[in-house]
């Protein structure tokens, strides 16, 4: 059923070349899913453009508090940014090496995914306890708010995603890689890969021109 | 299912993320992917932390090596590209960009504007005498 709702919706699209359905009849399920799912991270991404649009409206709005300019801390930022690089390449080949039925390589990988994003969200937690012991937290000012809103709401995704790879781990070693753990393992890639392009959006806007 | 989707190879539709040489290509994808990042992370950091861009520009220049940094994640990472199979991501991935454009843009737009327009507040207290 949710095959064809699929086909049925990328028929448009095709109708010019092919002339409407394919003859070879609904895409497979890895197909579909993998799809719907980008659809789920698109919508995702959208509520974070109103987050994004919100920081965006309110950063100059500091009520006589701290500003951006003091408070962030870029080596700590660059940190972060290469931890989630590194953790989003390492997820990426960890979904190769289960395609290839390389359970070690896969093992590996994921571990050192999971290390990399909990060093992340670790960084994160220590910002986020100075600038409160600093007097600057959320209800400080306006763009106190929005910031960690913001930049919360992306380490709240973090959270959630480090939850879902150990339980991804755990599905793996019991049932070995079948299909449908390789389908959820390639959905929890796609999900761990645009945190990362939110990410580049939330450096760039809130850390680096925020604290010129 | 095997045989369906031996049937199906080589028509269609390509997900996020299911490359079509999946046992030789992704791990180069990656591995591109991660250095391209790296580089563009680093030219980020730099043009925000030197006056290597005319100050002004900054801004302009910073956002313009964001939006190269999420090309970069979308082709090599999620692997979304440009071929004829990928028409649905693209599609679907076009009209995010609308929404969050319009959600962006709009807001800024409307902001600035009643910002502008707003009387300031000790004159809302004379008004209120």
């Amino acid at each position: 059923m949710s095959a064809q709702a699929a086909m049925a919706g990328l028929a448009g699209a095709e109708a010019a070349t092919t002339g409407g359905l394919n003859s070879a009849g609904p895409a497979p399920v890895r197909i579909v899913v993998a799809y719907g799912f980008w659809l789920f991270l698109l919508s995702d991404i959208i509520m974070f453009s109103a987050l994004f649009a919100s920081y965006a409206v309110l950063s100059g709005q500091t009520a006589g508090g701290p500003s951006g300019r003091e408070l962030f801390e870029l080596r700590h930022v660059g940190i972060e940014t290469l931890c989630l690089l590194l953790s989003s390449y390492t997820c990426g080949l960890g979904v190769v090496a289960i395609e290839r039925r390389r359970l070690v390589f896969f093992y590996v990988s994921f571990a050192l995914t999971f290390a990399l994003g909990a060093t992340f969200l670790g960084l994160e937690v220590s910002e986020f306890v100075g600038l409160v012991a600093r007097g600057a937290g959320p209800s400080r000012s306006a763009f106190l708010s929005a910031f960690f809103s913001l930049v919360g709401l992306h380490g709240a995704h973090v959270t959630a995603g480090l939850l879902w790879l150990t339980f991804m781990v755990a599905q793996t070693a019991a049932r070995g890689p079948r299909d449908f753990v390789r389908r959820r393992l390639l959905c929890f890639s796609l999900f761990w890969h645009a945190l990362d392009i939110i990410w580049v959006a939330l450096l760039t806007l809130v850390y680096l021109m925020g604290a010129r | 299912m095997e045989q369906h989707a031996q049937r199906y190879a080589g028509s269609i539709d390509q997900a996020p993320g299911v490359g079509e040489n999946e046992h030789s290509d992704s791990m180069a994808m990656y591995t591109a992917g991660l250095g391209f990042a790296l580089l563009l992370t680093c030219a980020s950091f730099m043009v925000s932390q030197t006056d290597l861009l005319w100050p002004p520009g900054v801004p302009a220049g910073l956002a313009v090596l964001a939006i190269a940094q999420m090309g970069v994640h979308l082709v090599f990472f999620l692997q979304i590209g440009t071929g004829p199979d990928n028409t649905n991501n693209v599609v679907a991935l076009a009209f995010g960009l609308l929404v969050v454009t319009l959600v962006v843009s709009g807001s800024l737009w409307i902001m600035a504007h009643l910002n502008a327009n707003m009387m300031p507040a000790s004159a809302i207290m004379e008004m209120q005498r």
